[in-house]
């Protein structure tokens, strides 16, 4: 592959008289020259609000907003009228249980998560429990990250489900799920399915019409995007059975005094201004990507990651949380003799960005039996040398715990 | 590499007055789930004195040690110096730089601790 580390200033970046290694990508990526391009552009030239006034600014800033809408529709083999930009995963899943939820379900009504599920796809739904009477079950999950079959099953015939909410990938346990089966078998029940694609689309390429989902919702920033912006896919038929969530300008095609009528399409849940600039960098975001080739970006991944679980191998007091098939590459290590907050704290001193801590996934480390776990998250720009370095500092910082 | 300071590994893999104290006149939870640290702390007083303190439980280096050293050091002093004690003086105490980043853990053991004697009776 290509070396396209100089397309991410960020990594010119010291800490001290360190290098910058940057393990910490399902957190939030780095930004490549092209996306803080885009940013300055709209800013350095255009900077309006769209869709409204006849100005030239407005009509500029109004064609680079929809473009990106383009991008995005492209990007995930969707229609331009199935794309709301949102301000992220958390406020698409939000818009579903308020829009969709509230007006679908009836208490007693059942939403199926995985215990896998980031808070993000969790506490909305807690929320609507609390406020509808719904029940929440969940999938559980094995060891090696895969769903328990009996569990599946069980909730695939569960009489009261209405929507599964479920992740395309974990991002604690790094498992990958393949979830067209388990999709088509819900929709043949007619059971909506939401996908939780935060951690996943940046690693794999994703085609909505292939999932055959009804919603799907990813962030920008995880995607090489600014933070703030972000994507809910509708499916086209089901957008236009819901009401708006947010009321104000932008989402209407008239107010009165007494009255207003909502606006069709995607703008019915793009109250207000938008996040006009994270949505055009998010957009150039997806032509990166599109340019580089997700193909040889997974390719990529995949030798990182096989080097990685290599490295892995030789330290017995590194535990491996999940297993080591279909994996993006994203670990997170449980360290006998040595803190995962601790560890994250020092190896940034050695210029090395991890996290540790329960990554908003608290119900999965819960039933994993562990309270934290330090993760170190990888892009295709991250090297075999900073793996090296990685493995290097934590065996000597592991030591001078030892004494 | 700079390491954290003698002490507190010390006090981190050999915590002082780690269990349970039976018959504790006060005892208080904090957990600082964001982290995984999960202190609970036990007070036991004698004359209006601390006689005893006892903690269990998991945290991080410097989450663990700050709670070992602050159970020793209050040892026979009026809990009203528990209540008293802030940031500045938990760092002097510890004697090591804690970052921003690190507040929290420094501090569990210290809030598990005033929360403690918060839930004593006025008289005691």
């Amino acid at each position: 592959m290509k070396n396209y580390r100089a397309d991410f200033p960020m990594l010119a970046r010291r800490y001290q008289d360190k290098d910058l290694v940057y393990f910490d990508n399902a957190a939030t990526a780095l930004k490549p020259q092209v996306v803080l391009e885009a940013l300055n552009d709209y800013y350095l030239h255009h900077n309006a609000n769209i869709h409204r006034g006849p100005n030239f600014l407005a009509e500029e800033a109004t064609i680079l907003y929809e473009e990106a809408r383009q991008r995005v529709a492209d990007f995930i083999g969707a229609d331009t009228e199935e794309i709301v930009f949102t301000s992220g995963t958390t406020a698409g899943v939000n818009l579903v249980a308020r829009s969709w939820g509230e007006k679908n379900l009836q208490p007693g009504d059942v939403i199926a998560l995985t215990r896998a599920e980031h808070h993000a796809n969790i506490v909305p739904w807690l929320q609507l429990q609390a406020s509808r009477q719904i029940k929440l079950q969940y999938i559980e999950v094995k060891a090696d990250g895969t769903f328990k079959p009996e569990s599946l099953a069980a909730v695939l015939t569960c009489p009261r489900l209405r929507l599964l909410a479920i992740t395309q990938a974990s991002n604690v346990l790094g498992q990958f799920y393949e979830l067209e089966n388990i999709l088509a078998a819900a929709k043949a029940r007619g059971i909506l399915t939401l996908v939780d694609a935060a951690q996943s689309v940046v690693h794999h390429q994703i085609n909505v019409r292939q999932l055959d989902c009804d919603f799907l919702v990813f962030s920008g920033h995880k995607l090489f995007a600014p933070s703030g912006s972000g994507v809910l896919y509708i499916r086209a038929a089901v957008l236009a059975t819901m009401p708006p969530f947010l009321g104000g300008g932008g989402m209407i095609t008239e107010v009165k005094a007494d009255s207003f009528s909502v606006a069709a399409g995607p703008t019915k849940f793009e109250a207000g201004t938008p996040n006009i600039e994270g949505a055009i960098a998010l957009g150039a975001a997806c032509r990166y990507l599109q340019t580089i080739g997700q193909a040889e970006i997974f390719k990529r991944e995949q030798e990182l990651s096989a080097y990685f679980l290599e490295k892995l191998a030789s330290y017995p007091w590194l535990r491996l949380l999940g297993g080591t098939q279909n994996r993006l590459p994203l670990f997170s290590l449980v360290i006998t003799g040595l803190h995962p907050h601790d560890a994250a704290d020092l190896l940034g001193e050695q210029g090395i960005v991890t996290r540790a801590g329960h990554h908003c996934a608290q119900p999965l480390h819960d039933s994993l039996g562990i309270s934290a776990s330090l993760r170190a998250s990888l892009a295709f720009y991250n090297t075999e040398a900073e793996i090296d370095y990685f493995f290097a500092s934590l065996n000597t910082l592991r030591q001078s715990f030892q004494n | 590499m700079d390491i954290y300071a003698r002490n507190i590994l010390d006090h981190y893999q050999r915590p002082r007055h780690r269990g349970v104290l039976a018959e504790a006149d006060a005892s208080f939870h904090e957990l600082n789930r964001s982290c995984g640290d999960d202190f609970k702390v036990y007070l036991k007083l004698k004359d209006g004195l601390i006689e005893a303190i006892s903690f269990e439980g998991q945290g991080c280096a410097i989450s663990t040690a700050a709670t070992s050293i602050l159970s020793e050091f209050f040892l026979g002093k009026a809990p009203a110096e528990i209540l008293k004690m802030d940031l500045e003086a938990l760092r002097s105490l510890l004697g090591i730089e804690i970052s921003f980043r690190r507040q929290k853990c420094a501090l569990i053991g210290l809030r598990a601790l005033q929360g403690a004697v918060a839930s004593l009776a006025p008289s005691a």
